[in-house]
């Protein structure tokens, strides 16, 4: 599960445009995360099991994961470390997935910030499990997976053995929000923090841009439309 | 149940509240972990349950029956009260953050429940004997049995000692005569927690179960405010009530006063609740509304009006702030309380008045909260202690001088 700022965060850089400003930003759980979370409850509460919230993340994350718990989850792991980039935290995760008996592990299709989406699949590479990105339906039948996906023009059903990976599209289903009962019941839920393994980062993100600030209107008469053309040829070069 | 189709209208219009909580000072600081999670989790209800329905309800002057369960899970029943019997043992300041979120959506449904948190479950906590507090809180607090409560009378509002309605020991029951109105939940309410004088003129606090003979719950209709509230009166003409009904550890007025204290503080939440939704609105109503070639908000006369909302709610927020840590630690005063009822919903109904002309007149129609919030306010100054009554509680306070006989 990633921790993320909020979708309505003004999102600025710092040090240099290397590094996102958190001052003052609300953090939440990643939308996609959240269905996955919650089809994982339904999971749980049809067939049996319990659910693990694992996130790579220092202690500030820790609220966004009571939250995770006041929804339902049975307990949860923290490995202490900033996520700083997809392989890093695939490989932490694969760690605890490694050291543990899970059947299905559930992620977002990405992370709503940096969007880079590549956890799911490095994940299923490092254990070795086979992998369904970006799905819109996923049932646990006779043991098995039944997962739905959009594709371009039509939807495309798999199956698949367990142990299996499988990322949230949205539409798999509707977001909880914590009850006052859940919220009473996380306090006691078990937060296990864990240190990271040392690795050797392979990649870091070496600058942010912000876009361009957007500009005022400009209204060109209907009688002038080859203002228009000059305009977008001469001064904002988008045609030839 | 009603002529409205809630589960159509919520579809239609999830994702139009587009509310962002002004915090000038950052008082989230102040506020724990676990009230901000409860606090952000009725509002994320809040948006997806109640705001696509609110409206609607209130132009048809119906009650959203179907939000009860709902209120009952996140909380709003009581949250305040022991886990023991089914509610959620939270402190003051989760109550009134609970109350804060639901009057930013309306006044009446955050009526609603006050009144079955402070009003009915908390004189049956506090007053009630054990097998009371068994029988009715867990399902109280569930939202499966609804309350509502009896004070005041046609002709004792302000005055409650005056009242006349009354229970005579029968020997194996109570008589219970009169009548009692401006009742919030009436008409829907399973119970009534009703206050009555004894032979003696005592205040007695008695519990009336609905389908008991004589007792009848007529509603009040034609209200230009708290529509989306059931309002009614309770008559009693002759009702047997069993004895083991009568809460046997209060005696005189000092009951239903301590319970409207316990209300009146989450209305003083409330209030802001009201007034923060009034000030986001018209904020981005200014942002985004052009004339004479730019933005309103442009203008210094809507930059006073903002500036002095945004103002008003900073120091309500302190209030509410500090008021709730003096609930918690069982030190607040009723003239403290008196005082943040007061100035809160005083300043919500002047920031409504405001807000309501910053959206011109976009600000009249339903589109936006404004006039509902407007119209709501106008009786939360009346209910739980008049404006001027809270005025004088806080006068008799400073100078020891009772001005109100």
């Amino acid at each position: 599960m990633s921790v993320v700022p909020d979708t309505t965060t003004k999102i600025t850089f710092t040090d240099n445009n290397t590094k996102f400003n958190s001052q003052g930003v609300q953090f939440i759980i990643n939308p996609y995360d959240e269905l996955s979370l919650t089809k994982a409850l339904e999971i749980a509460e049809k067939v049996g099991g319990t659910v693990t919230v694992a996130t790579v993340g220092l202690a500030d994350a820790e609220p966004v994961i009571r939250k995770a718990l006041a929804i339902g989850a049975n307990d949860a792991i923290r490995i202490n470390a900033e996520p700083v980039e997809g392989m890093f935290v695939a490989q932490q995760l694969a760690e605890i997935i490694k050291n543990d008996n899970y059947d299905i592990v559930l992620t977002g299709r990405e992370s709503i910030d940096y969007n880079g989406g590549q956890v799911t699949g490095i994940l299923a590479e490092l254990l070795n499990w086979p992998s369904v990105n970006v799905c819109t339906k996923m049932e646990l039948v006779d043991g098995k997976m039944h997962f739905e996906r959009d594709i371009d023009g039509g939807r495309q059903s798999v199956i698949a053995n367990l142990p299996v990976i499988a990322s949230a599209q949205k539409d798999l289903c509707e977001p909880r929000i914590p009850n006052m009962k859940g919220i009473m019941a996380a306090r006691t839920k078990p937060l296990t923090v864990k240190e990271p393994v040392q690795l050797e980062l392979k990649a870091h993100y070496e600058s942010f841009e912000s876009p361009s600030a957007k500009q005022a209107v400009r209204m060109i008469d209907a009688e002038q439309a080859g203002q228009l053309i000059d305009i977008l040829r001469n001064e904002i070069k988008i045609i030839a | 149940m009603g002529t409205i189709n809630f589960e159509e209208l919520k579809d239609r219009n999830f994702g139009k509240d587009r509310y962002v909580q002004p915090d000038f000072y950052n008082i989230d600081e102040l506020l724990s972990e676990e009230h901000i999670l409860i606090r952000n989790s009725v509002r994320d209800w809040v948006k997806r349950e109640l705001s696509p329905v609110i409206e609607e309800y209130a132009q048809k002057a119906e009650f959203p029956h179907q939000i009860i369960k709902g209120l009952g899970e996140i909380g709003a029943f009581g949250p305040q009260l022991p886990a023991e019997y089914g509610c959620g043992g939270m402190d003051y300041t989760t109550y009134g953050l609970i109350m804060q979120e639901l009057e930013r959506c309306d006044s009446g449904i955050r009526s609603t429940a006050s009144v079955q948190g402070s009003l009915v479950m908390y004189p049956i906590y506090k007053f009630g004997s054990e097998e009371q507090k068994h029988k009715y809180l867990p399902k109280l607090a569930k939202g499966e049995l609804m309350g509502c409560f009896g004070l005041t009378e046609p002709d004792h509002g302000s005055n409650p000692g005056g009242m006349t309605t009354n229970i005579k020991d029968m020997g194996d029951h109570y008589l219970l005569n009169g009548a009692k109105m401006w009742i919030s939940n009436a008409p829907f309410a399973d119970i009534a927690v009703v206050w009555a004088k004894n032979e003696e003129g005592k205040v007695r606090g008695i519990i009336v179960e609905r389908g008991y003979e004589g007792f009848t719950t007529p509603e009040t209709h034609g209200k230009w405010s708290l529509r989306a509230s059931a309002t009614g009166e309770l008559v009693f003409d002759n009702v047997k009530v069993p004895k083991e009904n009568l809460l046997p550890h209060v005696e005189g007025l000092k009951g239903p006063l301590t319970c409207l204290n316990s209300a009146r503080y989450g209305i003083s939440w409330g209030a802001v609740g009201a007034a923060m939704d009034c000030y986001d609105s018209a904020l981005q109503y200014a942002k985004q509304r052009n004339q004479f070639g730019r933005p309103i908000a442009g203008f210094q006369l809507q930059q006073k009006k903002l500036a002095e909302m945004l103002t008003e709610i900073t120091k309500a927020q302190l209030v509410c702030w500090r008021l709730g840590n003096l609930m918690n630690n069982g030190k607040a005063t009723p003239a403290q309380i008196s005082l943040a009822k007061r100035n809160n919903v005083e300043i919500a109904l002047d920031i409504a008045r405001e807000a309501r002309q910053i959206h011109g007149a976009m600000g009249i129609t339903g589109e936006y909260s404004i006039m509902r919030h407007m119209m709501n306010l106008e009786s939360v100054v009346t209910y739980e202690g008049t404006h001027d009554v809270h005025l004088l509680i806080l006068g008799m306070e400073i100078t020891g001088e009772n001005a109100f006989v």
